[in-house]
């Protein structure tokens, strides 16, 4: 420890990380408990393990879909969906959001509209994705799109527009134009809020991914619940509702970075 | 001398649904090239109506603004404006932040960068160039905001409440230092601001504004001995007091 530091400073910290431990050790010791009780009542009987499944009857089967290489192609389609539908979500949220905050009068047109569409239980169109695009991925995509990108146009439109209006005023005072404003205001001054958009909506297009997979593919994990569920083989289900939980987890971990690093320069 | 900047009857109101507010009702006046003019007013006057009148951002419902004797919007003229907080961009380091007019107008050249890089220098923030807004205090965030203003060389300045998101102490301090840059630099200047002190303090002459819907109450010309050559020395000045209680009561009696 550096030799500068106060006594009350190094006090001060070390309660801070001493803290900061308990509440790890503690997150590790809620996982095994529940890990361990659930464990323990489909040992004794508590719990029915064919209804319920049990964390080793999961592994049990995790490892058989490892072995044949099966739970990859799962896996790897259904990562592959949501990052796919959460670019075109991004791109066309922001590209969106940016067109309405150029032309005032587009936004007042369309806002009732999206709304109308933002508010819509996107579940209820998937049927109709089904029919006008058939039992594949292009409906999987459209699914996850469409539960994601109203909201996210809404959210970055308020926020493009609660951008400091005197910050605006600069601009224009130094001779710029409307671009300017975009370009060296509203884009550089959005960053945060993009950020925070983007967690959202990789948690959205998860959720789209896995009700298109629910109703038109015949792989990924959403596939293998609805496929579990029907054969009644649960210990399928449960592993890949934990499998989804991990990977929900592993995209939010990475847009942090990401908002770690763009903090950093 | 021909003025660089002449008002001829200009009026200005604003529309919202629940009606019309007339901001100014016919303002005439001019300003000579070197001048430093101060514009004081009940708060609410329309100063900064003023303002954005000049630079362009609005235009008069009716009369003339005449900059170096051509119509605003084909004078051509340079006007940097400062605004009442210095809006540095935390995202841009305090260069690039001060080299944001130039870049704006496709006008960074190499001799543009010197004269930035000097002004930093000569204004004591050269060490931090390449930091964050952030790590500034007040005082040297406006400086780098006078210094942004200043890159784009402008023909007038104007100055809207520059210190007024300032402490007390530092408002002193940063108005002393930038009416000594102003004068250096030889620069026109119209200056806004509802400190009578400050107005006195730094200007040439002090235009009086009546209340909503805004005329020119009265134009004061300002005589100091040369022993009150600074913002802070003038405030000593024995004329000073009398000033400000000729201004105070143009003020009040106005209604």
């Amino acid at each position: 420890m550096d030799k500068s530091l106060s006594a009350a400073q190094a006090r001060y910290l070390k309660i801070r990380s001493r803290h900061k431990r308990r509440v790890l050790a503690g997150q590790i010791l809620l996982f095994f408990l529940f890990v361990g009780l659930w464990e323990l009542a489909a040992y004794t009987g508590i719990l029915n393990d064919f209804i319920f499944s049990s964390p080793s009857r999961m592994t049990v089967c995790f490892i058989q879909m490892t072995k044949n290489l099966s739970i990859f192609g799962h896996i790897g389609i259904t990562l592959a969906e949501t990052m796919g539908s959460f670019f075109l979500v991004m791109a066309f949220g922001i590209l969106t959001a940016m067109l309405l905050w150029l032309f005032p009068s587009l936004a007042e047109l369309l806002d009732p509209y999206l709304v109308m569409l933002n508010s819509l239980p996107k579940s209820a169109m998937a049927p109709v994705l089904i029919v006008w695009l058939g039992n594949n991925v292009k409906t999987i995509i459209a699914a996850a799109v469409s539960v994601a990108v109203f909201g996210s146009i809404m959210t970055l439109h308020t926020g493009f527009k609660e951008v400091d209006p005197d910050k605006i005023r600069l601009i224009y005072t130094l001779g710029g134009k409307k671009r300017d404003v975009l370009f060296k205001v509203l884009i550089p001054s959005s960053v945060p809020l993009i950020i925070n958009n983007m967690k959202v909506n990789i948690g959205l297009c998860l959720v789209g991914v896995i009700i298109g997979e629910f109703l038109a593919a015949d792989k990924g994990l959403g596939y293998l619940i609805i496929y579990g569920s029907q054969v009644f083989k649960m210990d399928i289900v449960m592993m890949s509702i934990v499998i989804l939980c991990i990977l929900s987890m592993g995209f939010y971990r990475l847009i942090s970075l990401l908002e770690k690093h763009v903090g950093r320069s | 001398m021909d003025p660089i900047l002449e008002f001829i009857d200009v009026c200005f109101s604003y529309h919202s649904i629940s009606g019309e507010t007339p901001a100014l009702a016919g303002i005439s006046l001019s300003v000579l090239p070197g001048e430093f003019i101060a514009v004081v007013g009940p708060s609410g006057c329309g100063k900064t109506t003023l303002l954005s009148l000049i630079s362009g951002l609005l235009t008069p419902e009716s009369g003339e603004i005449r900059l170096f004797g051509k119509a605003q919007g084909t004078s051509g003229a340079n006007i940097g404006y400062m605004l009442q907080k210095d809006h540095l961009f935390e995202w841009r380091t305090i260069y690039d932040n001060v080299l944001l007019g130039p870049q704006i107008r496709h006008s960074l050249t190499s001799k543009t960068k010197e004269q930035i890089g000097s002004m930093l220098n000569t204004y004591g923030l050269s060490a931090f160039k390449d930091s964050p807004p952030s790590a500034l205090s007040g005082g040297m965030r406006q400086r780098a905001a006078l210094i942004r203003t200043l890159a784009l060389e402008p023909d007038l300045l104007l100055l809207d409440e520059p210190f007024s998101a300032l402490d007390y102490q530092t408002r002193l301090e940063v108005g002393d230092d930038i009416g000594g840059i102003l004068r250096r630099e030889g620069k026109t200047a119209l200056l806004v601001t509802h400190d009578l002190a400050e107005a006195i303090t730094l200007a040439d002459r002090v235009v009086i504004l009546t209340h909503r819907p805004a005329r020119v109450k009265k134009i004061l010309s300002l005589h100091f001995e040369k022993t009150f050559d600074t913002p802070l020395k003038r405030r000593s000045a024995p004329c000073f007091s009398e000033y400000f209680d000729e201004i105070w009561k143009e003020l009040k009696s106005n209604g």
